[in-house]
Parts: structure tokens; C-alpha cells; sequence
């Protein structure tokens, strides 16, 4: 039996004035458990909480139950003047009579009456109340990236500045992701790479980053601090620590007809290959698909001509296993395929290309060293059509574009346009949109220069169908504001391809047991107040993979997650909060009920050994729950129909002897 | 369509029991009297012959009852599951009951099985024995010299009447042809119910539940049911108790068992088959299966293994608790 | 003889992050609404479980009312799309066994609704009134 205190406080005349207090430590004396009862005019001061922890010595309390303000607001405070007292801190149960009583009823009798009822619901509960720990676990003090474009490097950076070591696991053979690709940003028109590559340089030169290039995420264990992750770091039949990246193998590899990634297939690349001049690292990757060596053993002119001796055919994947006490995901975006939108020819013709296609176009490292030259017979085009939001608001066609607005689009559609004009003034450039949107610092500014400067034509209404006919493209469109249609003979259409999360994203996600929304976005764990963290405790977000962003968002949103990791990072040791779930495993089915509705990923189940009473042994699935990482929401609760699983501090029997002290 | 008969079954289990695929065969055995089968291990082919009963009387779900013979038995066990039972079967398999490597699930056709309590409407108390040949049931009693005939399909239980599926949906082997799924009426009653006044509502469930002596039958003989143990058994969920002391208790417990396996019980029917006092449990059941159906679309628990229940899932779009009566004022 | 007024007995399931503010807000602002509407306070509106609703009916509570963040505001991301199902399931069951469905309401209340939070307490005081007491799930056992 506990030995309960009640103390129950004025608030001044915030409570004394429509609750009889002494009235109300007097009901309560006579509860079961209570041992001594008081009232004083401000419990939360010293002298109140000094009345409290001469109470709890004098009386050997085991619990106490405070009648006064929410305990929103002194909850904490009353459970540290138990805990000087020497009394668990979570032995202490608030009756909130001002806020939900005493302020909101006008009646003496009527607010003193319910007083004592809610004081009563507070002794039944601290009569069930356990001891609680908060548990503890340590941190390795290492952090792990996911991704390695703008949003990963900014990550790690960040992290590394703060003096802790980063890995930044890439698939591809180099750093940059999308924003590598990029010819110029909006809306300051400086360009990407320019601003890009010293970063790339910098992640390079930290001695605190690890870039794990052409590697991949295959397996998560563990939970916040402690996570145990395998990286496959992919073949790539080069000695990395060897290669100089002097580009000698690359000049001299026979296979010349690879369809080039970095620009988009739009020429080709060799056999052995380095992504691009600025690549970090800097070092070749053999492509096994295309390598005449690796495909049937004839070749290697690439070893011969490496003065390193850097080639090496028989380079096998290899499996990197690491400790890391967080995990930020930054696993990028791409543009969905064109494939479903026939309608802009976009298979048919060559001159119907995407803006990223666009983005390679105009950049002066990409196939056409930066001349703005159609791609089907490289002439110069004098007539551009940009179509707005393909796949993107498409609310009638999910089955083939994307619900939500991606975000950058109006904005890389005015620069294009802006750009377009600016180079070449003899170049008609029509904008086909929906809405333009520029909610951004400088934004609107920069779209009505491309309209009122650079004599962009922007056109309400969308296009209905590119039909090439001969060498030109037959557009034709609507012009909703001027209620008429429109037939437009362009020479290049760019579609503003809808984007999507990368590929990677869901997998990982389930790795993770990170959750993500029906468009493969990751989910934040609050979507106002915590807009970088995952639900999944030490699983952090950075960049589109949350959702569309431009690179300042995407920047900020880096930094964000940095400092969040950085925040977990400098704690030797997590101490969790001790209202957790915990499974009686006499009672545990198995079931997966719980696991299913954890928003964390708390729950695992494992099979254990029970002696049966006819001393028979007997192997169960039974729920183990993670308190590390469990939040205490409670869903696993009631899902689990035997009662098995209880919440610590809101147990089932607490609640219901709330609701019985209450009803009665 | 090939009619399968005790012998089929009796073959079937000795050939395997023979060439060592199963160990032994959990089936329907001879109870107190012919029509009341009760759940038994058979380790032979003899066993089988004196003990083995399949008539139509064998309307028992025994997947529940590998929980626990898979755990005390060694090597695989044979089990015979009609259509419905396989729904169950399935089920405890998403939640991981038993171990599917140690059981050997054999399909086997069914057309309905008879209720006893319609038997004895027709051909009284007393009954000594009964003898089938599937199509009449001719039925022994205590009170006349002859035996009773009866119409198999007179007497079809109600679960039967309104049979669900007839399609196997898990088995390892299948005797007889593949089944389809049934359009069934088992929603009508339950929306007859709705269609009553809260105040007959009421009377309806007050004067069924008020039978209840909480013999537990329903939860026992449960699919669904296989805490290991109840919450009703439990000191510490707050609401242990174990008789009805008074009206609301059983009340509680039956909306509570119902909620329990709502979006989990696959409306095998067990609950009301089992109930000496004849409550039709399965009308509380069905309701939540017809509203999990109308609020949240289709879901058949049991059809296939690992869907998640519709209770542990959620859309963003859901209707509000309150949209509720709405809707079915507006279908009204 | 003394004249009873009749005076329902309303129990409120409050989520620690949304409703039990909204509730503390009505408070600051001095917002009243019936003494007879108690709360009990759950980390989020997916802690409730149906015993506990039925335990209150069984009780004696007249109305039983559970209030958590608004969908999509959930502390837990997804705690009160699960109670919304629940709920759902469980007082549609509670209408189909005849038992008013006034009793029993779902309410999205947020942090800073203090003054929803009055005038949905007023709205189903004022509704589980006119019903009277709760005589179909009661257990006349416990009301000794």
C-alpha cells in the first residue's frame, strides 16, 4: 500500500477563490492511502515545495498527489522537489483544479465538489504508480549520410565542422548529385558548379568525412546512437587509393558508344569513365556492363596505359560495416519519366527533351559545350516552347503524374526562358503554366524581369499535344486568358518534368522503419515544429527527399538536420523518457498488432523460451520493445487485445481507476 | 463434382501418414453422441478407422486448435479445413500462431453443415444417433420407433446458409475441385437490425445478451481468440471478471470480444455455433466486418497472409467517428 | 420534498498535446463550461482504450466524449488516425446495440482551441442532458 501525500494549493485566489481548498484536503484525507493532507497558498513556491519534502521525510511518503495548476505547467517542478526529497520523481501525480476547474466554474460549491473528485482520480492513480528509471544508452559519436548531393554534403560539413566524423555513402561514382548538373541557379543566375564544387572539394579535403562513393546502404540495425549499418561499396574495378584521376585509361578505352548519365544520355561516354572534370573523388569507374575486359576477358588497354597500376579486374563489392549514432537521409529527388506523357512526343522526337535535358544543353561542360543546338540536327532553335507542371498537380491523371506541386519548376522555367532570351534575342521563348508560383526571396522579382525585360511569353493555359511534322514541332495550346487556341510551330519543346523521391527512398525507408507518405516522401516527425527529424528517433531528413525543394531551402534544411545531429552527437549518454510501452511476455501473443501501429519502429519481437507449467519448454514470438526508442503515444496498447502491452505512467489499471474514482 | 466421403478422408490421411509426410492427423472423432464431434489426435490408420467421424455434423474450425498441437506434437500434422476454415487458418498464420512448416493442410469441399438445433426442432429431444448419407439425415430418438427423416438442407446452419466462400484460400493439397467466392446475404440481418429504432435495438440485444452465463464457449472456440491469455482472465487490465454478476457484464464482454477481433475474425461463425444459449454472437461480429467493409472498403480477414487488418491501418482521408450516423441517416 | 436537478456526468479523454492544452486554454480564458465534464488526461487520443469508455458507462457516466489533436497534427504523427478507426468502429457498435449515440463523440480539439474546447464541453453537457441518465450500459451493481 502507498503512503500518499496530498497537497493541495490556493494559487492565491486563483483557486482558493471558487474552490473551498481546505475543504477539499480534508475530503481527501480520508482516501485510501492518504496519510497527510495540507493545503498552502503557493505550492510552487520554496515554501510550498519545502512543505512538500518535510511532508514526504516526516511521513515516509511513497507518492504525492498535488492539487493546483496544470500540470503542463508545474509537473516538472513538483517532480524535482520529490526527487530532493528522495522520492522517484515519477511517484507524483498533479490534480489540475485551476485551469480545468476553479477558472472555469464560477460556484464555490459546485468547483469544490468537482475539486475533490479530480483529486480523487489522482490519489486512485499514484495508489498504482510504480517507480520509474529513465533508461540510459550510449552514443557513438560518429554520424552517416545518405546521399551526397547539396543536401548531404551541406550535412556533413556542417557536422564535421562541429568536430564529428561524417560518411557519406553516394551510389553514384562521384559527390554533386542534381545540383552538378545544373548550368545556372535562380534567382541570383551564379553558377552551379561554381558554387558546388568547392564544397565538393572541401568534403573531400575534411579529414573528419568519409565519402563512400559508388556504395549503397544495405542493411540498419540498431536504434537511436547506436545504429549498425552495412555499406556495400560497389566494385568499381579501380583502386581507389591508387587512381590519380589523371584520365589517361579514359582517352585510350575502345568502348567510346556508353550512353553518358551525367548528360543524360545526350552523348556518350567510355567504358571506364570519371562523371565529370570536377568529380570527387576523382577517380575512374569501370562500367561491368559495357567493359569488354570484365564481359568477356578481352581488352585491358586501360590497365596498360595506368601508370598507377590502378586497374583491377578482379575487384570484388565489398561490405563495410560501421557503428553511427545518427542517420540523415539525403537521398535526393529525379524527374519522373516522360514515358506516360505521350502527348508531347516526347519519345517521338528528339527535340522534346526535359529541363534537365535543357540544364546539360546550355552548360558549357555538357554535350554541346554550352550552344544551345536542338539535338536531332544540332541547328539552332528559334522558336521554344517550355511547358509547365508535366506530371505535377495532376489531380486527374495520379496514375501517370504526381498529386503535388515540385516546387522548382516555375522558377528553372523563368530562368531558362531568361537565359534563353538573354543569349539569343533572336529566339522566341513561349511559357505555357497553370499558375506561376514564386513564394521566395526575390522570386517574383526574377520571374517579372523574365516577362517584362527579357520579353518571355508567358501564357495561361496548358498544352495539348506536340505532333513533330518535318523538322518542326507542331504545338498546339490554349490560351486561357485570351479564350483561344493556339498553334505554335516551335523548334524545341522542354517539358518541366514532375519530380519525384530517387528510387532508393523506399527501401531505405523500410531499413529504417522510417515512415514515408503515399508519394515516397519521408515523413517528418512534426510537420511544423519538427520539420528535419523522422519520427524514427536519430533518423534525420535533409533536402527533396522530404519533399520538393530549391537548393536555399534544401541548404537550410542540411544545416537543420546538421544541427540537430550535432545536438544528439554531443550527449555522451540518451536518457529516454521512462513512459514508455513495455510487453508482459507471460501474456504476449505475438500477434504483430502493436508493431503494426508503432509510428517508431519500436517494437521487434523475438523468440523466447517459457517453461510451461507441466516443466515443459515451450518457444514463443513474444513483443520486445525498444525503450530507447518508443515515445510513449500508447497506440501498441490497444492494439494488442490480450492487454499484454502496457504504457509505463498511463497504465491501463491507472486509467481505469481514474474513470472509476470518477464515475463513482 | 466428385463427392468426398469419410473413406476418401481415411485414405488420404493413411497414405500419409504411411509415406511419413505427417505424424498424425488432427480431425473430428466420435463424441457423446453422433451428432457432437470433438477434436482428436489420430497417430494411425486404425485410429483413424474406429475413431474418425465426417458427417454433417462436422461443422468444428480446428485451425485454432493448432496452436497448440503444433507446439506438442513432433513432425507435421495433418489437418482437413473446409473453406471457411482456411480464412482462419490464414489468419493465425499473419499473426504467427503456428508454424506453417509443421502442418499439412488438406482442402476438402463442402456443402454446409447441419445445425443440431434445427434437428431436434424437427425430430425432437432424445436423440440416440443420427446417420447421413447427405442428402437426408435420419435421426434416431428416444421417443419414437422409427427414425426421423430430415432434409439435409432444411436444417443447414445459418453460417451455411449464407456461406461466404467456398474457394480454399491455403492448403497444400486440395480433394475435390476449387470452389469460387459466394455473393452471400450474411450482411441482411444485421442490416435489419439497423434499421430498427434504438429503443428495439436495445430490447433485441438486452433480451439475447441477458442469456449469456458467460461460459466463455464463444472465446474459447474462437479463431481469432488465442490470447494466451484473456483480458477478461487478466488482474491487472482493470477488468477481470469471470461471471456475469450483472447485466452490463456481459454486455461489456461481448462488445469487447467483438472489438477485439474486429478486422481479425474472419465470421467463421464458431461464436454462435458454440453457444448453448443460441445468442447469434455472429450478428456482432458481422457488424463490424459490414461497417470495416463500408468505412474503409473491402476486407476479407483471412483471405490472404501478412494483410495488415483494417483496425491496425489508417488513411489520412478516414470518415470522422461522427460521419458515422451520417451516413447510414443518409442510407436510411 | 428536495427538488434534484438532474446533472449528467460527462467523462473526457483529453490527449496531453492538444486537447489537455485546449482545455488549460479555456481555463487562461476563463471560458466555463459544466463542472460536470471531468477530465482525464492520455498521452494521445490513441491510449484510449473502448474498456475504458465502457468502464465509465458502466459506471454511471452519462457521456464520454474522447478529444485529441486534429488529424495530421498528431504529437505521434499517427496516434489519432488510429483512435478516429477505433472510435469509428466502436460507437457504431455502441448505436447498433441501442445505446444513444449523443453518449459518445469524437472532437478534434488543438492547443490553442480553448475556446472550441468550451463550446464543444457546453454542446455535449447540453446534449447528453436531454437524454437523461444513462440507463442501457450502467451497472446498477456499482451504483450502490
Amino acid at each position: 500500500m502507498q503512503r500518499v501525500g496530498v497537497f493541495v494549493c490556493w494559487c492565491g485566489s486563483n483557486i482558493a477563490g471558487t474552490v473551498d481548498v481546505a475543504a477539499v484536503s480534508e475530503a481527501l484525507k480520508n482516501e485510501p492511502g492518504v496519510v497527510f493532507s495540507t493545503n498552502y497558498q503557493y505550492m510552487c513556491s520554496q515554501a510550498g515545495q519545502d512543505i512538500i519534502k518535510n511532508a514526504i521525510h516526516e511521513h515516509n511518503l511513497t507518492g504525492i498527489v498535488v492539487c493546483s495548476c496544470s500540470p503542463r505547467m508545474h509537473e516538472a517542478t513538483f517532480r524535482k522537489t520529490a526527487a530532493a526529497a528522495g522520492l522517484n520523481s515519477y511517484m507524483v501525480e498533479i490534480a489540475n483544479i485551476r485551469e480545468q476547474c476553479s477558472w472555469v466554474h464560477k460556484d464555490m460549491m459546485t468547483g469544490t465538489e468537482k475539486a475533490i473528485i479530480l483529486g480523487k482520480a489522482a490519489i486512485a492513480k499514484v495508489n498504482l504508480n510504480a517507480p520509474l528509471t529513465p533508461g540510459e544508452s550510449p552514443v557513438t559519436k560518429r554520424a552517416l549520410v545518405i546521399g551526397g548531393g547539396i543536401a548531404g554534403i551541406q550535412t556533413a560539413l556542417d557536422i564535421a565542422e562541429a568536430g564529428f566524423p561524417v560518411d557519406i555513402v553516394e551510389k553514384k561514382p562521384t559527390i554533386g548529385g542534381k545540383m552538378a548538373q545544373l548550368d545556372k541557379t535562380f534567382p541570383t543566375l551564379d553558377c552551379a558548379a561554381c558554387i558546388l564544387t568547392p564544397k565538393m572539394v572541401d568534403v573531400a579535403q575534411n579529414d573528419k568525412i568519409r565519402i563512400f562513393s559508388y556504395s549503397e546502404v544495405t542493411d540498419v540495425q540498431g536504434f537511436v546512437g547506436n545504429f549498425d549499418v552495412k555499406i556495400t561499396k560497389k566494385a568499381r574495378y579501380v583502386k581507389e587509393d591508387v587512381c590519380t584521376g589523371c584520365g589517361a585509361c579514359v582517352e585510350k578505352c575502345p568502348m567510346k558508344k556508353v550512353p553518358n548519365e551525367f548528360n543524360l544520355g545526350m552523348d556518350n561516354r567510355h567504358a571506364i569513365y570519371i562523371p565529370f572534370a570536377q568529380a570527387v573523388p576523382k577517380v575512374a569507374t569501370i562500367d561491368p556492363n559495357a567493359c569488354n575486359m570484365l564481359k568477356n576477358g578481352k581488352c585491358g588497354v586501360c590497365a596498360k596505359v595506368c601508370a598507377a597500376g590502378a586497374i583491377d579486374y578482379t575487384q570484388k563489392d565489398e561490405i563495410i560495416e560501421e557503428k553511427y549514432g545518427a542517420i540523415v537521409v539525403a537521398t535526393g529527388f529525379n524527374p519522373i519519366s516522360m514515358e506516360k506523357f505521350d502527348e508531347f512526343a516526347y519519345s517521338q522526337s528528339k527535340d522534346v527533351i526535359t529541363s534537365l535535358e535543357f540544364e546539360r544543353l546550355t552548360n558549357a561542360a555538357g554535350p554541346t559545350a554550352g550552344k544551345l543546338l536542338r539535338p536531332s540536327d544540332g541547328k539552332h532553335p528559334h522558336t521554344i516552347v517550355f511547358v509547365q507542371c508535366v506530371g505535377s498537380r495532376c489531380e486527374s491523371c495520379a496514375e501517370k503524374g504526381k498529386e503535388y506541386c515540385s516546387k522548382i519548376c516555375c522558377m528553372y522555367t523563368a530562368k531558362h526562358a531568361m537565359l534563353t532570351r538573354d543569349k539569343y534575342p533572336d529566339t522566341e521563348v513561349y511559357v505555357f503554366y497553370i499558375d506561376v508560383r514564386t513564394p521566395g526571396k526575390n522570386f517574383d522579382e526574377f520571374y517579372r524581369r523574365a516577362v517584362e525585360e527579357y520579353g518571355v511569353k508567358y501564357v495561361k493555359g496548358m498544352v495539348g499535344k506536340v505532333v513533330p511534322e518535318g523538322d518542326k514541332l507542331k504545338v498546339q495550346a490554349s490560351d486561357l486568358i485570351a479564350n483561344k487556341q493556339l498553334h505554335i510551330d516551335a523548334d524545341l519543346v522542354v517539358l518541366a518534368a514532375a519530380i519525384e523521391p530517387d528510387k532508393s527512398a523506399r527501401p531505405l525507408a523500410t531499413m529504417l522503419t522510417a515512415s514515408m507518405d503515399t508519394n515516397d516522401f519521408f515523413t517528418e516527425a512534426h510537420p511544423k515544429l519538427r520539420p528535419v527529424e523522422s519520427p524514427t528517433a536519430g533518423v534525420f531528413l535533409s533536402g527533396a527527399c522530404q519533399g520538393p525543394k530549391d537548393i536555399p531551402e534544401t541548404v537550410s534544411q542540411a544545416s537543420a538536420a546538421a544541427a540537430k545531429v550535432i545536438g544528439l552527437l554531443v550527449k555522451d549518454k540518451l536518457t529516454g523518457n521512462p513512459c514508455v510501452a513495455s510487453s508482459n511476455e507471460m501474456m504476449c501473443n505475438g500477434c504483430s498488432s502493436c508493431e503494426r501501429v508503432c509510428p517508431y519502429g519500436a517494437i521487434s519481437y523475438v523468440d523466447k523460451e517459457f517453461r510451461m507449467p507441466d516443466r515443459t519448454t515451450r518457444i514463443r514470438r513474444v513483443a520486445s520493445v525498444n525503450p530507447a526508442v518508443c515515445q510513449g503515444c500508447g497506440a501498441c496498447t490497444v492494439a494488442c487485445p490480450s492487454g499484454a502491452m502496457d504504457l509505463n505512467g498511463f497504465k491501463n489499471n491507472q486509467i481505469m481507476a481514474e474513470v472509476d474514482a470518477i464515475c463513482k | 463434382m466428385q463427392k468426398i466421403t469419410r473413406e476418401n478422408l481415411i485414405d488420404k490421411a493413411s497414405e500419409l501418414l504411411a509415406n511419413g509426410t505427417v505424424s498424425c492427423v488432427l480431425g473430428w472423432g466420435k463424441g457423446e453422441f453422433g451428432y457432437d464431434v470433438t477434436p482428436t489426435i489420430f497417430k494411425t490408420a486404425d485410429e483413424m478407422k474406429n475413431g474418425f467421424v465426417f458427417n454433417d455434423f462436422c461443422g468444428a474450425n480446428f485451425s485454432k486448435y493448432l496452436v497448440s498441437k503444433t507446439q506438442k506434437i513432433d513432425g507435421k500434422i495433418l489437418v482437413f479445413l473446409k473453406p471457411c476454415d482456411t480464412y482462419s487458418f490464414n489468419q493465425l498464420l499473419t499473426e504467427h500462431r503456428f508454424d506453417r512448416e509443421k502442418v499439412y493442410a488438406v482442402g476438402i469441399p463442402c456443402e454446409g453443415m447441419a445445425d443440431i438445433a434445427k434437428v431436434k426442432e424437427i425430430a425432437g429431444d432424445g436423440i440416440t444417433s443420427v446417420d447421413s448419407d447427405g442428402n437426408t439425415i435420419s435421426v434416431s430418438t428416444l421417443y419414437s420407433d422409427k427414425p426421423v427423416t430430415v432434409n439435409a438442407a432444411d436444417v443447414l446452419a445459418e453460417r451455411c446458409i449464407n456461406c461466404k466462400s467456398k474457394k480454399h484460400v491455403a492448403y497444400d493439397e486440395l480433394l475435390g475441385d476449387e470452389g469460387e467466392t459466394l455473393e452471400s446475404a450474411r450482411f441482411d440481418e444485421v442490416s435489419r437490425l439497423e434499421a430498427m429504432t434504438p429503443d428495439e435495438r436495445f430490447a433485441f440485444w438486452q433480451n439475447e445478451l441477458s442469456k449469456c452465463i458467460r461460459c466463455n464457449a464463444c472465446r474459447d472456440a474462437c479463431p481469432a481468440c488465442t490470447c494466451e491469455k484473456c483480458v477478461f482472465d487478466n488482474p491487472a487490465s482493470g477488468v477481470e471478471n469471470k461471471s456475469p454478476a450483472n447485466s452490463f457484464e456481459e454486455k461489456m464482454f461481448h462488445i469487447i470480444r467483438a472489438f477485439h477481433v474486429a478486422g481479425r475474425c474472419t465470421d467463421c461463425g464458431e461464436c454462435s455455433r458454440v453457444c448453448p444459449q443460441n445468442i447469434p454472437l455472429h450478428l456482432l461480429n458481422r457488424k463490424f466486418i459490414k461497417d470495416i467493409n463500408e468505412f474503409y472498403g473491402e476486407y476479407q480477414a483471412g483471405a490472404e497472409v501478412g494483410s495488415r487488418a483494417p483496425l491496425v491501418n489508417y488513411t489520412t482521408e478516414d470518415l470522422e467517428p461522427g460521419e458515422v450516423f451520417d451516413r447510414r441517416d443518409e442510407n436510411a | 420534498m428536495q427538488v434534484n436537478e438532474y446533472k449528467p456526468l460527462i467523462v473526457a479523454f483529453c490527449c496531453n498535446w492538444c486537447s489537455y492544452a485546449g482545455a488549460d486554454l479555456a481555463g487562461n480564458n476563463r471560458l466555463a463550461y459544466p463542472a460536470d465534464v471531468k477530465i482525464i488526461r492520455v498521452p494521445c487520443s490513441c491510449r484510449v482504450n473502448p474498456m475504458f469508455i465502457l468502464r465509465a458507462f458502466q459506471r454511471g457516466a452519462d457521456g464520454v466524449i474522447i478529444c485529441g489533436c486534429h488529424p495530421g497534427d498528431c504529437h505521434y504523427t499517427s496516434g489519432n488516425y488510429y483512435a478516429r478507426r477505433r472510435m469509428a468502429a466502436l460507437f457504431s457498435m455502441l448505436d447498433y446495440l441501442g445505446i444513444e449515440r449523443e453518449r459518445t463523440r469524437v472532437e478534434w480539439v488543438s492547443a490553442a482551441e480553448g475556446a472550441k474546447f468550451a463550446a464543444t464541453m457546453n454542446d455535449f453537457a447540453e446534449k447528453v442532458a436531454a437524454l437523461g441518465e444513462n440507463k442501457r450500459l450502467e451497472d446498477l451493481r456499482c451504483k450502490k
